[in-house]
């Protein structure tokens, strides 16, 4: 198979990552959107490496894979607190930190 | 030995100063004591001196190095010379007299302890200007000088116009002091030393013309000192201060610091003939002029004052002729401070016994009220304007036969001079203890008691033998002769000539006077019409008028458009600037919405931009 097509696919992910974080208000289904873009550029990322015979690329892609992890972590505990205390999960409602 | 001369007065001022209220029981005798004891102690040095040898007379005392910084090396030196020790002499002497005589002149006063620190802090400087052994440390002396003047005249600080008048004796003596340190500056730089030794050998070595603007800088600072034309203005209104400060300005220390800047820096006028012509210049106007200004005076002390301001101009005038005139403008220095000083004690005498009024026009026949007063005031009136055998005589003689063998235009000037003040010295003594009393009846005049007579006696002793001892038993111009150089003057008018026109000048100026203001009544106020030139001396010649118009007004308009274009155009720059960016801010903050969606497009739209860049520098 043509490895552009990877490219393509991960490109295609990506956007839809991005649309879902603009569009969205719900946190969580933001925060899969941020994960799809994650993920897209994993791929995008291993299959470069395919691309160019080296293992930078996979390299990098683990790195992700843990700081997704991590950040998976942190963000859905704030997002459980902002849950807890405003009983709403929206991300318009939480806009305090404004001028 | 040297330094405790200084140093005994200066004590006596700290003493009272930081000592405050537990010292006024004693503070007056402390000071008189501290006074006294450096004046002993001149006496002793004197005395020390009379007995060496002449090449052995000057002694030095070398302290510390005060400032050593590269070319600069300044110490700490004392310098006593023949020239010092006359001054003083005079300092602490009279210095002393007048601390006496205050005693009972302040003794109501309850400052009094205050005022007698200033006094010691006054002699005190006046000391150190006259021993110091370089022109930096003449300086400090000088500026000590301007500081206790300032504190003496403005005493009363309570009066507005004590506080005003010290005020600006103290910025117009600022303005002299600017000569000085130019004197210093261009000394340093053009002869790479400041002690009167190096300046005295090196000056023939530099070019005329740095000589020149090095005495016209000295000129100033004499000027301001010794309120000279055109810096004349503050010692009118010094006036203001107690009585035996004026006599402590007038006689002993201030007003003759500029003589003796000239005399001592007669290295720089030997050299230069445009510096002497100024200092001449100066000395005839201002001579004029006080004696102008005193004529017209009804305030006993003004009066004085300008009639000070007269007789300084006859030093200056001397000090100007070169070796003709530098030892007798010294011994007119040193008769003036007797006689002036027993004027204006006497005066102050007079007021004490009228309430404080100082207007002559309400005295009139206190010679048998005020015995003592009358006849101490006489002598020093004899003394003053130059009748024989009284100080004033030899010195103000010596100095109008020294002027005639110079410039028939400057010899008159001084021969005027005498005339005049013959005639508003008689004018004074007429109105004051001549004629009808004019005084209201609730005022009782009487005699001072004897802490304050005593020493007016002293002084018109001084006044009457003073002249005489320092010129036939002193010897005065081979005295001074090895500091200050001494040359008989060339074609000169033979004195047996000169004194008979010289004394009709007195006799005519004083018999004017006499007709005028002693057989005739005085009105008891100040007539009103009358000539200009009475309008004029009485307004000080408009001395003031002029520096307002010249001076004051142009700088307060100068002030006035520098704060309009500060307050406008640069605060308004500034402030313009920060309302702008505070206006620009105020619209960029709303950019912080608080949604994250539109931080997230932000964040897409700069990653696009940067994309589409770099694709297109790939291009």
């Amino acid at each position: 198979m043509n490895p552009n097509n990877y490219l393509i696919l991960a490109a295609i992910l990506f956007t839809v990552g991005t649309y879902g974080v603009l569009v969205r208000r719900n946190a969580i289904i933001v925060f899969m959107s941020i994960e799809l873009m994650l993920n897209a550029a994993n791929l995008a990322f291993v299959a470069a490496a395919r691309n160019t015979g080296t293992l930078d690329g996979l390299v990098v892609a683990f790195f992700v894979m843990v700081v997704a992890a991590a950040e998976v972590v942190v963000g859905l505990a704030i997002i459980v607190t902002i849950f807890r205390t405003r009983r709403s999960a929206s991300i318009d409602e939480a806009s305090l930190m404004k001028y | 030995m040297i330094a405790a001369l200084i140093g005994l007065p200066l004590i006596g001022a700290t003493v009272l100063l930081l000592g405050g209220r537990r010292t006024n029981a004693w503070g007056h005798f402390l000071a008189v004591a501290m006074s006294g004891a450096s004046f002993l102690l001149g006496v002793f040095l004197f005395i020390q001196m009379i007995g060496k040898s002449e090449e052995e007379r000057v002694v030095g005392q070398h302290l510390f190095d005060w400032v050593s910084v590269g070319a600069f090396q300044v110490p700490f030196g004392l310098h006593l010379d023949q020239l010092s020790i006359v001054f003083v002499l005079l300092i602490t002497g009279v210095g002393t007299l007048i601390h006496i005589y205050s005693i009972g002149y302040m003794e109501h006063d309850p400052n009094r302890r205050r005022f007698f620190a200033y006094l010691n802090l006054f002699v005190s400087a006046m000391l150190l200007l006259v021993l110091a052994d370089n022109y930096f440390l003449l300086y400090v002396g000088w500026e000590g000088v301007g500081l206790a003047s300032y504190l003496l005249i403005s005493y009363y600080q309570q009066k507005p116009s004590a506080a005003t008048a010290g005020k600006k004796a103290f910025v117009v003596n600022r303005v002299g002091d600017v000569g000085l340190s130019l004197a210093i500056i261009l000394m340093f730089v053009s002869l790479g030393t400041v002690t009167f030794d190096g300046v005295n050998a090196a000056a023939a070595s530099v070019s005329p013309n740095t000589i020149t603007w090095i005495g016209l800088a000295l000129l100033l600072a004499a000027c301001g000192k010794s309120a000279q034309f055109p810096l004349q203005s503050w010692l009118l209104d010094a006036m203001e201060g107690p009585t035996p400060v004026s006599a402590l300005i007038h006689a002993a220390t201030m007003v003759t610091a500029g003589v003796y800047l000239i005399v001592r820096a007669h290295a720089i006028f030997d050299l230069s003939e445009t510096a002497r012509t100024a200092v001449v210049v100066v000395g005839a106007i201002t001579l004029l002029l006080g004696a102008f200004i005193g004529t017209a005076k009804d305030d006993i002390k003004k009066g004085l004052a300008g009639s000070t301001m007269s007789q300084i101009g006859y030093m200056v005038l001397a000090a100007g002729l070169g070796p003709v005139g530098y030892v007798f403008a010294i011994f007119h220095l040193l008769t003036h401070g007797m006689f002036k000083a027993g004027l204006f004690l006497g005066a102050g005498s007079v007021m004490h016994g009228m309430h404080d009024d100082v207007n002559m026009r309400h005295y009139g026949a206190l010679r048998t009220m005020m015995k003592i007063t009358y006849g101490t005031f006489a002598l020093g009136f004899l003394a003053i304007i130059g009748v024989p055998p009284f100080a004033g005589f030899w010195s103000k003689d010596e100095i109008i036969h020294a002027a005639f063998s110079q410039n028939l235009i400057i010899g008159i000037a001084t021969l005027i001079g005498a005339g005049v003040t013959a005639f508003y010295m008689t004018r004074m003594m007429a109105m004051t203890f001549f004629g009808e009393a004019r005084w209201e009846d609730d005022v009782h005049p009487h005699e001072s008691p004897a802490v304050m007579t005593i020493p007016m006696i002293v002084l018109a002793v001084g006044s009457a033998f003073g002249g005489m001892a320092m010129l036939f038993v002193g010897d005065i111009e081979h005295w001074l002769e090895p500091i200050t150089g001494f040359a008989k003057p060339e074609h000169a008018v033979s004195n047996t000539v000169l004194i008979p026109v010289t004394l009709t000048v007195v006799l005519g100026g004083a018999v004017f006077a006499w007709l005028r203001y002693g057989r005739r009544p005085v009105p008891v106020t100040a007539p009103s019409n009358v000539s200009f030139l009475t309008k004029a001396a009485r307004a000080d010649a408009y001395g003031d008028a002029l520096n307002e118009a010249l001076l004051m007004r142009p700088g307060q308009y100068l002030t006035r458009s520098l704060t309009w274009f500060d307050s406008k155009a640069i605060d308004g720059f500034v402030s313009g600037l920060a309302a702008v960016i505070g206006g620009l801010s105020a619209r960029a903050r709303r950019l912080q919405n608080g949604y994250v969606r539109s931080y997230a497009l932000t964040m897409l739209g700069g990653a696009v931009l940067i994309a589409l860049v770099l694709l297109l520098v790939r291009l």
